[in-house]
């Protein structure tokens, strides 16, 4: 029984690899949780479709046409639809890992259980990560179908607004986890919420073309957030109309999410580990 | 890695080993002990005295700070996940998932250990059958009570089938029927080979169970040994306790001088520490010394205890 046991001489490769594979037991463990109140996850997949039929149709009424930064025009819904691809997994993917983490973390004391198993800090975080992104994907993928559907999406080049959605997803999960490692308390959740995630939802180009609209320093100063770049690409994706100015949307998603990831683990490990 | 060294003799080794936490303060301070396969090993001390810091450590739940620690041959800094493999930990204030019910937290504690479904279904079932909480299996957890939440912990604890069991405090809270019911089990574990560590205030259980044991006082050990070894290093054959009415006491004023080897006030009794009690006890009356009550009894490891701790148990 009490046999030695060699030290497993894995690379580093390998052991990311068996860290991330190891990780899907967290998402199981969120299923299991989940799986006696699905009707929890469903409800967030009409709030983007609440804004798509009220603002892209309605206001759409009146407004008709929308110029895009390259001069052409295209359909307010059309518009619109595509950017609450992006907010559905931004918003799925805060909600998740804010609240939902934050009090695993704070109060249930869950993870304490978990890292007695063979379960480590990385596993945990990036477990979370993925099953927000999950969530996250649902919503995304959900007004991706229903936009499909009504002919918002104008390019074959719109079937690439999924992996397009899940990075958006990944990159906000990872976010958010590093984000509620920060709140101490339950009223901290007004800051990220109400002073980070509400206006970048209003004025990251999801109902405006913003260079159209806005004075140029704000421009600029929105140019670094990550839901402006999200909305970019996966509206690109949309009217077919990409660029140069895509490629970038990707890589500065793809570092949004590396440097959040980082954060978030280096945080659990602090609070976690005393 | 030279990981085979000290296995063959000690299951947990430690030399110096000493947790100094982010605050600066210094709850282990350099100790050494070895515990040995298939024993149970016993960590007793005051509140404070840094036994749950020790224990972390060797769960790889907390980083040791400074010395050498072995855990079934291996090192905790670098190979924490094969160790907690092996480990069943019980630990001080339970961490039940409570978003789960009963049954889903020792199935998903199953998962964490990539036990396979067909095993873990038999041994979940077993295990809350042990633990006598089959019938609530599909309860949420927090509606339990303090006792049926210890419990699930220590059945979760159970569910790898671990080498080495961790509990800090197990029973506390426990009935006196869920606590004969563990002890059995524990035993059962070291009948079949694994090796048990246990920090517990009740001195009737470190006798039951422990083979050895170690007090720890203010981050050190200050003693070691079996129950038996300890209390007659530290103690004497037997205990004369003598209750006095109030006006007594405080006018005793060495009145008991010269006969016992040592005199313990506690503050509804005194403890006179001696060869023979029933002989110390003539002699009081000798002295002609009112009491109210008087008892002789064997020395016991609560005696050692107050004796290195210099503090009640029952604070
Ligand atoms: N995370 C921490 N940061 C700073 N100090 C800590 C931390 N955890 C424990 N301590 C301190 O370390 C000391 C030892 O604590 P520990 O929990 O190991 O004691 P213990 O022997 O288990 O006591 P008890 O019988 O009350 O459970 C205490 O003084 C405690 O305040
Ligand atoms: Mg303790």
């Amino acid at each position: 029984m009490t046999a030695i046991t060699q030290p497993v001489q894995a690379g580093p490769l390998a052991e990311a690899w068996s860290r991330i594979w190891r990780a899907r037991r967290l998402v199981e463990r969120n299923i299991m949780v989940y799986r006696h109140q699905w009707i929890i996850i469903f409800s967030g997949v009409f709030e983007p479709i609440f804004y798509l039929v009220g603002i892209g149709l309605g206001l759409g009424g009146i407004i008709r046409e929308v110029p895009l930064a390259n001069g052409e025009v295209v359909a307010y819904a059309a518009f619109v639809a595509p950017a609450l691809v992006a907010t559905a997994a931004m918003n799925g993917a805060v909600f998740e890992t804010i609240f939902n983490v934050f009090f695993k973390l704070n109060y249930a004391k869950t993870y304490d259980g978990v890292l007695a198993t063979p379960m480590g800090i990385t596993e945990i975080a990036i477990g979370e990560m993925l099953w927000a992104l999950m969530r996250a994907s649902l919503y995304a993928v959900a007004m991706f179908v229903i936009m499909f559907f009504m002919g918002l999406v104008l390019s074959p080049l719109g079937i690439l607004m999924i992996p397009a959605a899940l990075l958006v997803a990944a990159a906000f999960a990872a976010a958010g986890l590093a984000g509620t490692s920060y709140l101490r308390t339950v009223n901290d959740f007004d800051v990220p919420m109400g002073l980070i995630v509400m206006p970048m939802f209003l004025f990251s180009g999801t109902f405006f073309p913003i260079e159209l609209a806005l004075p140029e320093w704000l421009v600029t100063i929105i140019q670094f957030t990550p839901l402006y770049h999200g909305i970019n690409l996966i509206r690109g994706l949309s009217t077919g109309i990409v660029g140069i100015g895509q490629l970038w949307d990707l890589l500065y998603l793809l570092a949004f999410f590396a440097v959040s990831m980082w954060i978030a683990i280096n945080q659990m490990e602090r609070k976690l580990i005393k | 890695m030279q990981n085979s060294m000290t296995t063959s003799e000690s299951l947990v080794h430690a030399r110096g080993l000493t947790k100094r936490y982010a605050n600066g303060f210094t709850a282990v301070d350099g100790v050494d002990f070895d515990v040995r396969p298939g024993k149970a090993f016993g960590f007793l001390g005051p509140n404070g005295a840094g036994k749950t810091s020790t224990m972390r450590m060797i769960a790889c739940s907390s980083p040791v700070s400074d010395g050498t620690l072995s855990v079934i041959g291996m090192d905790p800094r670098t190979q924490a996940r094969e160790i907690k493999a092996r480990l069943g930990v019980v630990p001080q204030i339970d961490n039940l998932d409570t978003e789960l019910t009963v049954r889903e937290n020792l199935e998903m504690y199953a998962r964490y250990f990539d036990i396979p479904r067909s095993v873990a279904d038999q041994r979940t079932k077993e295990l809350l059958e042990f633990v006598q909480l089959d019938e609530r299996a599909k309860d949420q957890v927090e509606p339990l009570s303090g006792g049926m939440k210890r419990r699930l912990t220590i059945a979760r604890a159970l569910i790898n089938d671990p080498d080495l069991v961790i509990l800090d405090e197990p029973t506390t809270g426990l009935d006196p029927q869920a606590r004969h019911l563990l002890w059995e089990r524990l035993y059962q574990l070291k009948r079949r080979g694994a090796t048990l560590i246990i920090t517990t205030h009740y001195m009737d259980e470190a006798e039951q169970l422990c083979d050895h044991l170690v007090v720890m006082d203010k981050a050190k050990i200050v003693a070691e040994g079996s129950p038996r070894q300890l209390i007659d290093q530290h103690s004497t054959k037997e205990v004369l306790e003598l209750r006095f009415a109030d006006q007594t006491r405080d006018n005793l004023n060495g009145q008991l001088d010269g006969l016992a080897d040592r005199i313990e006030e506690l503050p509804d009794r005194l403890l006179l520490y001696t060869a023979n009690g029933e002989r110390t006890l003539e002699q009081v009356n000798e002295r002609q010394i009112p009491i109210e009550s008087a008892l002789v009894r064997r020395s016991s490891l609560e005696d050692v205890f107050l004796r290195l701790t210099g503090r009640s148990l029952v604070e």
